[in-house]
């Protein structure tokens, strides 16, 4: 290699180093602000205000759905597995919104009865696909 | 081994001359028309109305078959735009730079699509257009990264500097790619974990990724078959008054 595509190819990887290294050190600064939910377990570490909106995440137990007739309030706990969470919601679900399925709650919560206020529930999904007979099928059996 | 080399670098000097690369583009096109044409055809009609109804989202999973396609396609040329802009960079082959400036365009489309078709498929799924998370919003600098780019080049009036400037800027955006690609692996999103995975089975079930497959290989045709027109009439532009040119 000539000596002036050498010193080319050295500043190729300084810039290519040098922007890595920026935002590297911009990520690890930011660390846990990127996530976009805290799970119940991080909300015991993390002790966040309860007049800061912040966003919970995980999946909506089993047998924990509550909705109080004529109205559109629901009770439910988010759970990690580990630690858990009840949520009061009223408003519009997403279609996917339902039991045993991810679930982000954007609200305020108070730490001294563990219960958490919603004012918007998003719903995630897996990145599973299945044909809807199979599993249709696969339930009979 | 000595003569696969020798072949290898006269292939790499005949991809840096603009009248080989505008005669061999110009005979490959209908061919690529034709083959782009058929596979995103197949694809798109088998995943909309042949492949089964999922389980959970029902229909409008059917976006995928336009959403996973267009999203694979920005990032992919996104890593060959800085193949090009590191060749560029060190070797000064002019085609390099005539790549950048003819595929920055047709990235940032993709990638327009691919935050519009997700936006459209968050809506009913998710039960919002847009969200803050890593997955989106690296995505969202992907398409800025691609704006910025187009118009750094066209700020420049000698093609020269230009070349090389955008060259820069593309290598600074590459660090966003591995983000893009590990952000839902990384961090909590709202957006789920990739389908398709390659050293494991993947989570979509056969009938379903057939079409898909098909799908992406034809919107990677269609980028093929884009980036060859962008490239050749960006070498029309630039070589208008060369004496190859005239009597082409």
């Amino acid at each position: 290699m000539k000596k002036i595509r050498k010193n080319r190819l050295y500043a190729v990887l300084f810039i290519f180093g040098s922007s890595l290294l920026a935002t590297v050190l911009v990520l690890t600064a930011l660390n846990q602000n990127i996530n976009l939910f805290y799970s119940p377990t991080d909300l015991l570490v993390s002790n966040p205000s309860p007049n800061k909106s912040i966003r919970i995440g995980g999946l909506v137990q089993k047998g924990s759905l509550i909705r109080v007739p004529d109205s559109l309030e629901i009770n439910f706990t988010i759970t990690d597995l580990k630690e858990e969470v009840t949520v009061n919601y009223s408003g519009i679900l997403p279609d996917l919104f339902k039991e045993d399925a991810g679930v982000v709650a954007t609200g305020y919560y108070d730490q001294t009865k563990n219960n958490f206020q919603a004012f918007e529930i998003l719903a995630k999904h897996d990145e599973n696909y299945e044909p809807k007979e199979v599993v249709q099928a696969l339930e009979r059996k | 081994m000595n003569r696969a080399f020798n072949n290898l670098k006269t292939f790499y000097h005949k991809l840096g001359s603009s009248p080989w690369f505008y005669r061999i583009s110009g005979i490959t096109i209908p061919y690529v028309a034709l083959l782009s044409f058929l596979f995103l055809t197949i694809g798109i009609v088998w995943g909309v109305f042949f492949s089964p109804t999922d389980f959970k989202q029902g229909d409008v999973y059917r976006i995928i078959y336009m959403h996973v396609p267009a999203a694979s396609v920005s990032q992919s040329i996104y890593y060959t735009m800085t193949v090009a802009a590191v060749v560029s960079m060190i070797w000064r082959m002019k085609m390099a730079g005539i790549f950048i400036k003819s595929m920055a365009p047709i990235g940032a489309s993709f990638t327009f699509l691919a935050l519009i078709s997700g936006s459209i498929w968050g809506q009913p799924t998710w039960g919002t257009w847009w969200i803050w998370d890593a997955r989106l919003t690296s995505t969202l600098v992907l398409f800025i990264f691609y704006v910025a780019i187009i118009s750094l080049y066209s700020s420049f009036s000698e093609k020269k500097s230009a070349d090389q400037a955008v060259s820069i800027l593309t290598l600074v955006g590459a660090v966003n790619l591995p983000i893009i690609k590990k952000s839902v692996d990384w961090w909590n999103t709202l957006h789920q974990p990739a389908s398709i995975k390659f050293t494991e089975s993947s989570s979509i079930s056969p009938e379903m990724l057939y079409p898909l497959i098909i799908s992406i290989f034809g919107f990677y045709l269609v980028v093929l078959l884009s980036g060859l027109m962008a490239m050749r009439a960006e070498i029309a532009k630039r070589e208008t008054n060369k004496e190859w040119f005239k009597n082409y």
